[in-house]
């Protein structure tokens, strides 16, 4: 028994560089825009040498931003050469469409692919541009991505987020695992799987690195983890609790909270752990911060005025300006990429929803009609916001888009999932 | 100091389980040896505790079901941080335990129910775990002697969802040296 005791330190923590996750995380349409521009996307030519892996998968990436709808086509490759029957696409009711080709060669020992494509105007009866991307066989996928958001940024008119990674957190019994997959749920990758619970993942603005809170030595600390490394180092382990990291844009500072000197207040702490400074004091709880994308503000949670509401101090410090006023309980404040936005978690008629504050006007609109709303986090271009919410006693994460109608749900087999952190764009 | 605190301990374990020879170190120690001063690290005398019967403020009254001393959880009200007055008497046990047992630490850890945002139900845990730590101090014991630290809800005692369940789970626990 004392032995077991002794050895359970070493055992609880397992760290991976880059492990293969055994629960995939799979996607759920269940809203979607209520103009959806009709798209059709060919066959490309040659693509049955890798079983139509670009084409599956550019649809599916469309298909569930929710903006697009796929429009049938004829069943034979087009490629990115061929001569397109624009008449004949209008009729099918097609606005755009894609036609690319596949091609293999072997170069350093290894099949290596090259996909061209085209995106055309049906209407104007114009090519409105086109890619080359050059891959091995597992890097498809990504190639695919990358073609989904050159043709949703050209048809949308902002960057496409196909290619950003989420991290999030599964529970199942005893266990915990904090994952980074495809913003498609796939590529699951374990980052680190504990025996205690790992909470509040956020990504560093290069992508590089996640800040998170581990209570594997019995009390909550915060780490940054260096994803192509696996490496992670403590960056604040004082007397108390230590938690709630937020990343400063340009990626040196965290916000974190401690209570070192007692109660929960916000501090500032270089990224490796030295040069603590406080940013802010009150007799209540302190915590959720966050920076304002341009830097200049961080929104917190706070009780100094009896109930959780949330305020905002300037970056360097100064007196805190309170942001809500409605509601007994709003918490988790969490600024749009453009800033012009702030996601957060309102108990509104005893249940906890995602809400959406236009901070210039300070109007307010619930995004989900689910009761146990927690952790939102805004995608790279602010058109999704991701969170974690229950269905039928689970935990799941859902994705809704800051209009409120696209919608998806995100849900692992037989576990919990929570504490979702959209990643930044690919540099 | 802790460790050999913890070898003390461990001792008098395996000496409680009476199936296993007691550790060299201590010479045969035995379970009736538990005086104050077999047991105590320190030598920091302790004027009130009388050696003639069971030490009340000793370490193995801390598993003893009859003392008062094993039980180590309050609870509170929902968003509540307040010491409820039904706690007063346990919470001035253990601060009486911690006078008389200098060398022994104390790790508060408070828990909140799982409604609302984790963090912020992080920082209610703190809160909690703080408002325990204050009355222990004002009771006596040393600063350096309690950490007050929060789980959140992270670790809820019971998985229900309901406000019976919940209730349990507003909770700080006290734990001593050797047991964190």
């Amino acid at each position: 028994m004392i032995i077991s005791t002794m050895l359970r330190p070493l055992a609880t923590l397992l760290l991976f560089a880059s492990t293969a996750a055994h629960a995939q995380l799979s996607i759920e349409i269940t809203g979607a825009g209520a103009n959806r521009q009709p798209i059709a996307i060919a066959e490309f030519a040659g693509e049955h040498i890798v079983a139509k892996a670009l084409t599956s998968v550019l649809r599916a990436d469309l298909d569930r931003s929710g903006l697009f709808r796929l429009v049938e086509g004829a069943g034979e490759p087009l490629s990115d050469t061929s001569a397109i029957n624009y008449p004949d696409w209008k009729n099918r009711g097609a606005d755009a469409l894609v036609a690319g080709n596949v091609t293999s060669g072997v170069s350093n020992g290894g099949n290596r692919y090259e996909t061209r494509f085209r995106l055309h105007d049906v209407q104007k009866q114009v090519v409105l541009g086109g890619q080359t991307y050059t891959s091995n066989a597992s890097q498809l996928r990504a190639a695919a991505h990358r073609a989904a958001d050159f043709i949703y940024e050209k048809l949308i008119g902002e960057p496409g987020i196909f290619s950003t990674r989420i991290a999030y957190v599964v529970k199942s019994t005893g266990r915990y695992e904090l994952q980074i997959a495809d913003a498609d749920g796939m590529n699951a990758q374990t980052a680190l799987a504990s025996r205690e619970p790992i909470i509040s993942p956020t990504w560093s603005p290069d992508g590089t690195r996640l800040a998170y809170v581990s209570f594997e030595a019995k009390k909550p600390i915060v780490y940054v983890h260096s994803l192509a490394t696996g490496q992670r180092h403590v960056t604040a382990n004082f007397k108390g609790s230590n938690s709630a990291p937020a990343w400063s844009p340009d990626g040196k500072k965290l916000a974190v909270v401690l209570s070192k000197d007692g109660g929960s207040q916000l501090f500032l702490v270089n990224a490796d752990g030295s040069g603590v400074t406080r940013l802010a004091s009150s007799a209540g709880i302190d915590t959720e911060p966050q920076f304002s994308g341009d830097g200049q503000f961080i929104y917190f949670t706070s009780d100094r005025g009896g109930k959780p509401q949330i305020y905002r101090i300037p970056a360097e410090g100064g007196e805190a300006q309170r942001i809500t006023f409605e509601g007994s309980y709003n918490v988790t404040p969490r600024l749009s990429p453009n800033a012009k936005n702030m996601a957060y978690i309102t108990l509104n008629n005893g249940r906890y929803q995602l809400a959406l504050m236009d901070l210039a006007t300070r109007q307010t609109q619930i995004l989900t009609d689910s009761a146990k709303d927690e952790s939102p986090s805004f995608a790279p271009n602010g058109r999704m916001i991701i969170y974690a919410t229950e269905i039928g006693g689970r935990g799941v994460l859902a994705a809704v888009s800051s209009d409120g109608r696209v919608k998806q749900k995100l849900s692992v087999q037989a576990a919990d999932v929570r504490e979702p952190a959209w990643g930044p764009f690919l540099k | 100091m802790r460790n050999l605190f913890l070898l003390v301990l461990t001792s008098l374990i395996i000496a409680a389980c009476g199936s296993q020879p007691p550790a060299p170190e201590q010479g045969g120690a035995k379970v009736e040896d538990r005086t104050p001063d077999a047991v105590k690290v320190d030598t920091q005398p302790v004027a009130t505790v009388s050696p003639s019967k069971t030490d009340e403020y000793g370490l193995a009254m801390l598993k003893d079901p009859k003392s008062i001393l094993s039980r180590r959880s309050v609870f509170f009200d929902y968003d509540q941080y307040v010491i409820k007055d039904e706690f007063k008497s346990l919470v001035e046990s253990h601060a009486r335990f911690l006078v008389a047992n200098a060398q022994i630490k104390m790790l508060i850890q408070g828990n909140a129910d799982e409604r609302g945002s984790r963090e912020y139900n992080l920082a209610l845990g703190q809160k909690r775990a703080e408002a325990l730590k204050k009355t222990l101090i004002l009771l006596g014991a040393r600063e350096a002697q309690v950490e007050a630290v929060s789980l959140g809800e992270e670790k809820p005692r019971c998985n229900e969802h309901g406000e019976a369940c919940w209730a349990e789970n507003r909770r700080d626990d006290m734990l001593y040296s050797g047991e964190f």
